[in-house]
């Protein structure tokens, strides 16, 4: 593919520009947590487990005024090509993080002091876009947990790939493509709570992955209520 | 850092909070002021390229060190540039000695995620053997004293480091690489530079201090070329931004770099 391109060109998936991979959620997944969730993003299969509001340990690092909201990203050895090591890297750790930035804005934290949330994502298999999926899954499976939210988190990324503006890059796109921008929103406060950024893209064209990834993330949301609502048996309009 | 507010910082974070929203610093600085930016290079001898940044009160040390080693499996033919943070101790009393916790490691990852994605170095000419050798270009970044704002200070002591390191040249024979006393300049194709953008309440402000990140609400870290092309972002901080908070903080950092360009 030429990198002078006519607009809206087929993606190498045949996928639109703007069209999301197929997305599934499924909530309430795991019989030991308090909060579970299931989704394939593409290629991605990821499940995030909820445990708690629970006693911190250790005690020291329990805040008096609220609760503490722990984060772990965790990809599988053979969730990629060639294995990888199970131990945390530097990438995981900082995916942690950004998870937890991304998902705590949307949390009743304040309720709960001294407590803490663990939020666990499981990686099984990657596909691009993993952190994405994490925070779909991470808060639906907080919604299963009972846990009062202000809003759901909903992710996916846009990018530009042989010059074109794209929608939830997937693995190849991901590697081979010019830019990728995660981003995360909360729709009824319209916050963008993840963001990041890496390769190049004018100034133009990255408010436009913003344009784009916002409207990714709304119909993003629209699939996790759906899982929510499936799991607690409700008809449309009920869960509001 | 705005999870470890605890009950002596709230009564700061409302100080500061108010003296911001009155387009005030507590330092007397406007909101889109940089403190006093100094850069001085080739400060260590031992290291083949070194800088070191003051911005303010926080300082930091960059050193560039060449090596040879193991090409990443996917990418056989190509150098790897590897960028690391260490928060010294004596930087701040609330670093400690230990393995390297969240702050440092997204300091050096955000870093490291500029000069990448910028591409500045042309890794295929650092390969020396393909699949076998390759050069490995080392970028260390130190905290000498912490007074906030560390990844734009070390983006900058980072490029001007590696601006003026020498790298030493090699001659390949039957894949017997053998160094010679020669050395070269290094060719950087861009020099990302990084402007980071703080929220406090309602307000937008650059360059925080270590009180001002203590307090934050968020923070966006982009990273630009010289052709105002935006090479990285990161944002942390459990607070959002709405989309016009967005545009204009790529357009703060669209201008605020023209000006930490002039250091380098």
């Amino acid at each position: 593919m030429s990198k002078k391109s006519k607009r809206a060109k087929k993606r190498y998936d045949g996928r639109k520009p703007d069209e999301l991979r197929p997305l599934r959620i499924e909530s309430g997944v795991l019989p030991n947590a308090d909060g579970s969730a299931y989704i394939e993003m593409g290629r991605n299969k990821i499940i995030v487990g909820v445990f708690g509001p629970r006693e911190m340990h250790p005690k020291r690092l329990s805040k008096p005024n609220m609760a503490t909201l722990r984060c772990r990203y965790h990809m599988a050895p053979f969730s990629v090509d060639p294995r990888r090591s199970p131990a945390p890297s530097r990438r995981d750790n900082e995916i942690s993080m950004v998870m937890r930035y991304a998902l705590e804005p949307a949390v009743f934290l304040e309720r709960y002091p001294r407590s803490v949330i663990d939020v666990y994502a499981e990686i099984l298999e990657a596909d691009g876009g993993t952190r994405t999926a994490c925070i779909n899954a991470a808060s639906v499976a907080l919604v299963d947990a009972g846990i009062p939210m202000r809003d759901l988190v909903a992710s996916c990324a846009a990018g530009k790939m042989d010059g074109q503006l794209v929608l939830d890059l997937g693995d190849y796109e991901d590697k081979e493509g010019e830019a990728d921008v995660p981003l995360a929103y909360m729709p009824k406060s319209e916050q963008v709570t993840l963001l990041q950024m890496d390769g190049i893209l004018s100034q133009e064209d990255f408010n436009g992955c913003i344009d784009m990834a916002i409207e990714g993330c709304k119909q993003v949301y629209e699939v996790q209520r759906e899982a929510l609502k499936k799991k607690y048996g409700l008809e449309e309009g009920e869960a509001n | 850092m705005s999870s470890n507010v605890g009950i002596a910082s709230r009564l700061k974070r409302n100080k500061i909070t108010e003296v911001v929203a009155s387009g005030k610093r507590m330092d007397g600085r406007d909101l889109l002021d940089y403190r006093n930016i100094q850069i001085k290079t080739g400060v260590l001898e031992k290291a083949e390229g070194s800088a070191e940044a003051y911005l303010g009160n926080t300082r930091v040390l960059v050193g560039i060190k060449f090596g040879i080693g193991f090409p990443f499996e996917d990418t056989p033919d190509k150098g790897v540039l590897m960028t690391n943070a260490e928060f010294t101790p004596i930087a701040h009393p609330t670093f400690e000695p230990g393995p390297p916790d969240e702050r440092s490691i997204e300091l050096a990852r955000v870093v490291d995620r500029g000069l990448r994605s910028a591409e500045i170095l042309d890794l295929k000419k650092l390969c020396l053997v393909n699949g076998k050798k390759v050069l490995m270009v080392y970028v260390d970044i130190y905290v000498l004293s912490y007074d906030g704002n560390l990844i734009d200070c070390s983006a900058m002591a980072a490029i001007a480091a590696l601006k003026t390191a020498k790298m030493p040249v090699y001659t390949v024979k039957d894949e017997t690489v053998t160094l010679t006393k020669k050395t070269k300049a290094v060719k950087l194709n861009k020099e990302p530079l990084a402007v980071s953008i703080v929220k406090i309440g309602d307000s937008l402000l650059v360059d925080p201090s270590a009180d001002e990140e203590e307090v934050m609400d968020a923070r966006i870290t982009v990273s630009l070329d010289e052709k105002g092309n935006v090479c990285t972002i990161q944002k942390t901080g459990s607070v959002g931004f709405t989309r016009e908070e967005l545009r204009n903080v790529v357009q703060i950092a669209a201008e605020k770099v023209e000006e930490l360009r002039k250091n380098i």
